[in-house]
C-alpha cells in the first residue's frame, strides 16, 4: 500500500512544486497523513518478517543463508533506512525544511519502498527459480588431507573445515541437512534469476493498484457525500489516470509472468489451470470448481473439475505468438499427469516402477483445488479493476463523473468506494497462488517445505504464537480501520488561500509569484 | 598484526549495527519507560513527540542487524532465533504494541483511549528493554546446544538469575539514557522535573552496572578466561565505560545537556565493545558443552558472500549514517507540539 500511495504522493508534491496551487498542498497533507498511518501499521507488522526465517525456518535459514541472507541485509541497509529516515521529514518536516527538500524526501521514501520490494521479491523469486548457486557439503579435513564427516571426532586443532561442491544433479537427502548448504557462485545470476524481473514488475504494479484504488475509493466517497469537492476531483483524476495505465501494464506483466511460470514451473501452471493431460489446443479456464479425487486410503490420485473453458486459448498464451493464433494453438501444454517428469521422479525414487511413479507423482503436486481458485480470483479482480479504471476515465472525459446527482454516476462511485478491496484481494490471492503453487517445495525442486522447519521449536510453540499473532493482527486491523475512518471523516482542509502552507514556504511562494518564478 | 579477516569484519559490523540499535532505540525505549511517571496529557505528548520522527528509523537498526546476521552468520541467526523462540515472540509483541501505541494514542481524545495506549507504550518499552537484556545475558552465559548447533533447552533455561540481572540492568540503562535525551528535548517545568529524575536513574544504573561488571568474569567461566587472555584491553574498556557514565551527572549539573547525552552514548559504545571483545571470536557459547559453541568461523557464510556483502556495506553504511545524522540535525532543538504531532 505504501508503495502505491508513495507514488501518488510524489506526483502530488511534484505538481505542487510546479504549479504552486495550494490545492495540491492540501492534498499532499491529507494523503501524507493516511500514508503515515499505513506506514506505522506496516512497520509494526513487518518487523516480524525479518526474524521469522530464524525463528520458524531455522533449518531453511542455515541451508540458504549464504544466498538468501544477502538480499534481506541489502534491503535493510538500502531500503528500510532510506524509507524511515526520510519518512520523518515527510511527516513532521513541513515546518522544518523547504519545499524542494520536502519533495526530495517524498521521492526518497517512495524510492525506499520500491527498493524494499525489489529485494524481497528477488529473495522470494530465488525460492521459485533458484540460480547462481551450487550445493556444498561441509567436511572436516584432517592434517593429512583426508576428508571426514562433520560428526567425526577429531582432536582439537588437528583439522580444518572445508566446503566441497556437489554435482549439479545431486539430490538432497534428509540426513544431509546439517552438513550441506546452498553456496553462492554468482551474485547477479542469483538476483536476476529467471523469474525475478517478471515477478517484481507484477508485484510493484500490483502495489500501485492497491495505493491508487485507496485514493479512488476515498475520493469517490467524498464525491458521493459532496464534501471537499475540489480535493476529491483532483485526487480522482490523478488516481484514475495512474490506475488506467497501471491496469494495462499489469495485463502485459501478468502475461509475461505466466509464460515464465509455464517455462520454469510447469507444474504450477498445470495446477492453476487444472490441466490433467498434456495437450495441444489447451483450453483456458474462466471459472470452475476443482476437487481432489482420492483412493480409499486417502491418497491423491487425481482431481475432478467442472470448469467453463475457452478452447485453444491457453496454448496461445503459452506460446505468446498472438499474431499467428492458429499456429500458436498447436503449442503443447504439459499437464499434471506428466509432471514432474519421470526423470525427475526417478532421480528421487531410483527403483520405482512406472506404476509406482504414477502413485508417487501426486505427492509432488501443489494443492490443485486451492491454487486453481486463488489464481482465478486474482484474474477476475484484475479484469474488474481494468473495467472500473477505464469506465472512470470515460466518465471523466465525457463529463459524467462529476454529475454526482445522476443515478449512473452514483452507482459507479459506489462501486469505486468498494473497489479498494479488489487489489487487496487480487494481491493476496496472487501471493497464495505463487507460494501454494510452489509446494511441496520451499526452494523449488531442491528443499521441501517440511524439511525447512526449526528443529528447536515445538509445534505447540508455533501454534501459540500463531494464535497470538492472529489476535494481535486482528486487533491491529480493527484499530487501523477505526483510525482510517476518523481520518477520512475529518477530511482534508478546504482552505485554499495558502494559509495551510508552512510559514517559511508561504514567503517563498509570494516571492516567486512576484518575480515570476524560477521556471519562467 | 593480524591479517585482514572477513568474519572478524562482519563480527564488528554486526556489533556496530546492534550497538547503533542499543544507543538509538535505547533512548526511545527509555522514554517509553518514563512515560507513566508524568501525569498530564501535554507532558506525555511532549515525551512521545520527542521520539516521534525518529523511533521507526531507530527500530530499523534492529531489523538491519537481523538481516546482516542472516547474511553473514546464518548458522548463528538460525540458532539464536529458533532457540529463543518464546522470548523472541514476546519481544516482537512488545515492539508491535509500542509502535502502534505511538501512532494511535493521539488519534482520539477520550481518556480511556489515551490511558490504554499509554500503558501499552510504557509496558511495551519496558518489556522490550528487559528482553533485550535477557538475550544479551544468555549469549554471555551460554545456552545448551547439541552438535548440530540446535538449542536443546526451553524458555525457563533462559530465565536464570544472571540473565534476569542483565535484563534489569538494561532497563535501568535505557531509562537513564532516555532521561538524558528528554532533558535535551524539553523545556520549562518538565525539563526541571526530568533533571531531578536523573538523580535517581543514574545511581540505580551505576550500581547495577558495577554488580554486572564484577560478577560477569566470576560467574561466566569463559569470560573470566577472556579476561585472563586480554586483561589490559578489557579492563581499559570497563574503566572507560565507567568513567563516561560518571561523567553524565557532572555534565547535567553544569547544564551541558548535549555533552551529557554524548557521554551516555559513549558509555554504551564502550560497553558494547567490552561485550564484543570478551566473547570474540565466539558468538554463542554452548553451555555445558563448550565444544558446540558457535564462532565467527563455524557459523559464517562463505568468503564470497562475506566479501561481496562487505562492499555493499561499505557503500551503504556511510550513506545511511549521513542521512541519519541529517535527520537528527533537522529535528534538533526542543519539542514543539504542532498539528502533525502525535
Amino acid at each position: 500500500m505504501t508503495i502505491g500511495l508513495g507514488l501518488i504522493l510524489v506526483i502530488i508534491s511534484g505538481l505542487w512544486l510546479k504549479t504552486r496551487n495550494p490545492l495540491y498542498h492540501n492534498m499532499g497533507r491529507f494523503w501524507t497523513r493516511i500514508f503515515g498511518l499505513i506506514f506505522a501499521i506496516g512497520v509494526a507488522s513487518g518487523i516480524v518478517m525479518e526474524f521469522e526465517f530464524g525463528t520458524n525456518w531455522a533449518t531453511y535459514s542455515r541451508f540458504v543463508g549464504d544466498v538468501f541472507g544477502s538480499p534481506l541485509a541489502i534491503e535493510g541497509i538500502y531500503a528500510f533506512f532510506l524509507e524511515s529516515g526520510f519518512l520523518a521529514i515527510l511527516l513532521f518536516g513541513w515546518d522544518k525544511v523547504g519545499p524542494r527538500l520536502h519533495f526530495f524526501s517524498t521521492c526518497m521514501v517512495a524510492l525506499g519502498s520500491h527498493f524494499s520490494a525489489i529485494w524481497i521479491v528477488v529473495a522470494n523469486s530465488w525460492m521459485h527459480t533458484p540460480a547462481g548457486f551450487h550445493l556444498a557439503k561441509k567436511v572436516k579435513v584432517a592434517a593429512d588431507g583426508t576428508q571426514h564427516p562433520l560428526t567425526a571426532q577429531l582432536g582439537e586443532g588437528s583439522f580444518t573445515y572445508e566446503e566441497i561442491p556437489l554435482p549439479t544433479d545431486y539430490v538432497l537427502q534428509q540426513s544431509d541437512l546439517h552438513s550441506v548448504r546452498a553456496v553462492i557462485t554468482d551474485f547477479w545470476e542469483m538476483v536476476f534469476n529467471p523469474s525475478s524481473m517478471d515477478r517484481l514488475t507484477h508485484t510493484v504494479l500490483g502495489c500501485w493498484l492497491v495505493g491508487t484504488f485507496l485514493v479512488i475509493s476515498i475520493s469517490a466517497y467524498y464525491l458521493l457525500k459532496k464534501r471537499h469537492l475540489p480535493f476529491a476531483k483532483m485526487s480522482m483524476k490523478i488516481a484514475l489516470t495512474v490506475a488506467a495505465i497501471t491496469t494495462v501494464l499489469q495485463f502485459w506483466s501478468a502475461d509475461s509472468t505466466a509464460r515464465g511460470v509455464a517455462e520454469n514451473q510447469p507444474t504450477k501452471l498445470a495446477a492453476i489451470e487444472g490441466l490433467a493431460e498434456s495437450t495441444a489446443e489447451a483450453p483456458l479456464g474462466i471459472v470452475g470448481w476443482v476437487s481432489w479425487e482420492k483412493d480409499d486410503e486417502g491418497n491423491r490420485i487425481g482431481f475432478k473439475q467442472t470448469t467453463l473453458k475457452i478452447p485453444y486459448l491457453l496454448s496461445i498464451f503459452v506460446s505468446g505468438d498472438f499474431l499467428h493464433p492458429i499456429k500458436a494453438s498447436e503449442t503443447v501444454v504439459v499437464g499434471l499427469e506428466d509432471l514432474p517428469s519421470d526423470a525427475f521422479l526417478l532421480s528421487r525414487h531410483p527403483d520405482a516402477t512406472p506404476e509406482e511413479l504414477k502413485k508417487i507423482r501426486p505427492d509432488y503436486w501443489p494443492s490443485v483445488p486451492v491454487v486453481f481458485q486463488t489464481y482465478h480470483i486474482m484474474i477476475a479482480c484484475g479484469v474488474a479493476l481494468f473495467i472500473i479504471a477505464w469506465t472512470g476515465l470515460w466518465f471523466w472525459k465525457t463529463g459524467r463523473l462529476w454529475a454526482t446527482d445522476k443515478r449512473l454516476t452514483r452507482w459507479y462511485l459506489i462501486v469505486c468506494v468498494f473497489s479498494v478491496f479488489l487489489p487487496q484481494l487480487a494481491g493476496q490471492a496472487g501471493w497464495f497462488t505463487a507460494e501454494m503453487g510452489r509446494q511441496p517445495w520451499i526452494v523449488y525442486e531442491i528443499l521441501k517445505t517440511s524439511e525447512g522447519l526449526s528443529q528447536a521449536v515445538r509445534a505447540e510453540q508455533v501454534l501459540t504464537s500463531l494464535i497470538l499473532f492472529g489476535l494481535i493482527y486482528a486487533l491491529l486491523f480493527l484499530v487501523f480501520l477505526y483510525t482510517l475512518h476518523t481520518k477520512i471523516k475529518h477530511g482534508p482542509s478546504d482552505d485554499i488561500s495558502g494559509e495551510q502552507l508552512p510559514e517559511k514556504w508561504r514567503s517563498l511562494e509570494v516571492l516567486e509569484k512576484k518575480t515570476g518564478g524560477p521556471d519562467q | 598484526m593480524i591479517a585482514f579477516d572477513l568474519p572478524t569484519f562482519w563480527f564488528v559490523l554486526v556489533g556496530v549495527l546492534f550497538a547503533g540499535y542499543a544507543i538509538l532505540d535505547g533512548f526511545d525505549l527509555g522514554v517509553g519507560g518514563l512515560h507513566l511517571f508524568t501525569k498530564t496529557d501535554e507532558e506525555r505528548r511532549i515525551m512521545m513527540n520527542s521520539i516521534g520522527p525518529v523511533w521507526d528509523g531507530n527500530e530499523v537498526w534492529l531489523v538491519t542487524g537481523g538481516g546482516a546476521l542472516f547474511a553473514a552468520f546464518p548458522e548463528v541467526y538460525a540458532t539464536v532465533f529458533s532457540g529463543f523462540y518464546d522470548a523472541f515472540m514476546f519481544l516482537l509483541f512488545a515492539l508491535i504494541f509500542r509502535a502502534v501505541a505511538i501512532e494511535l494514542r493521539s488519534k482520539q481524545p477520550q481518556r480511556f483511549w489515551r490511558r490504554g495506549w499509554d500503558i501499552a507504550f510504557a509496558g511495551g518499552s519496558v518489556l522490550s528493554s528487559f528482553l533485550i537484556g535477557v538475550a544479551m545475558g544468555n549469549v554471555a552465559w551460554g545456552i545448551p546446544l547439541d552438535e548440530n548447533h540446535e538449542f536443546t533447552g526451553n524458555l525457563l533455561t533462559l530465565l536464570h538469575p544472571y540473565a534476569l540481572l542483565l535484563g534489569v540492568t538494561t532497563v535501568a540503562l535505557f531509562l537513564m539514557h532516555g532521561n538524558i535525551y528528554l532533558i535535551l528535548k524539553t523545556e520549562g517545568m518538565l525539563h526541571e522535573k526530568l533533571k531531578r529524575w536523573v538523580k535517581i536513574t543514574i545511581p540505580i544504573y551505576m550500581v547495577l552496572f558495577l554488580i554486572v561488571g564484577i560478577s560477569t568474569p566470576i560467574v561466566c567461566e569463559h569470560i573470566g578466561l577472556a579476561f585472563q587472555e586480554r586483561p589490559y584491553i578489557l579492563s581499559l574498556l570497563f574503566i572507560l565505560a565507567l568513567l563516561l557514565a560518571f561523567n553524565i551527572p557532572r555534565e547535567v549539573y553544569k547544564g551541558r545537556e548535549f555533552i551529557a547525552f554524548l557521554s551516555s552514548c559513549g558509555s554504551m559504545i564502550a560497553l558494547m565493545t567490552l561485550f564484543g571483545a570478551s566473547v570474540y571470536p565466539t558468538m554463542v557459547f554452548s553451555s555445558p558443552n563448550i565444544v558446540n559453541s558457535l564462532t565467527i568461523y563455524n557459523g559464517s557464510s562463505t568468503e564470497k558472500t562475506l566479501g561481496f556483502m562487505m562492499i555493499v556495506a561499505l557503500i551503504g553504511v556511510p550513506i545511511v549514517i549521513t542521512y541519519t545524522v541529517s535527520v537528527y540535525y533537522i529535528f534538533r532543538g526542543k519539542v514543539k507540539l504542532t498539528e502533525e504531532s502525535y
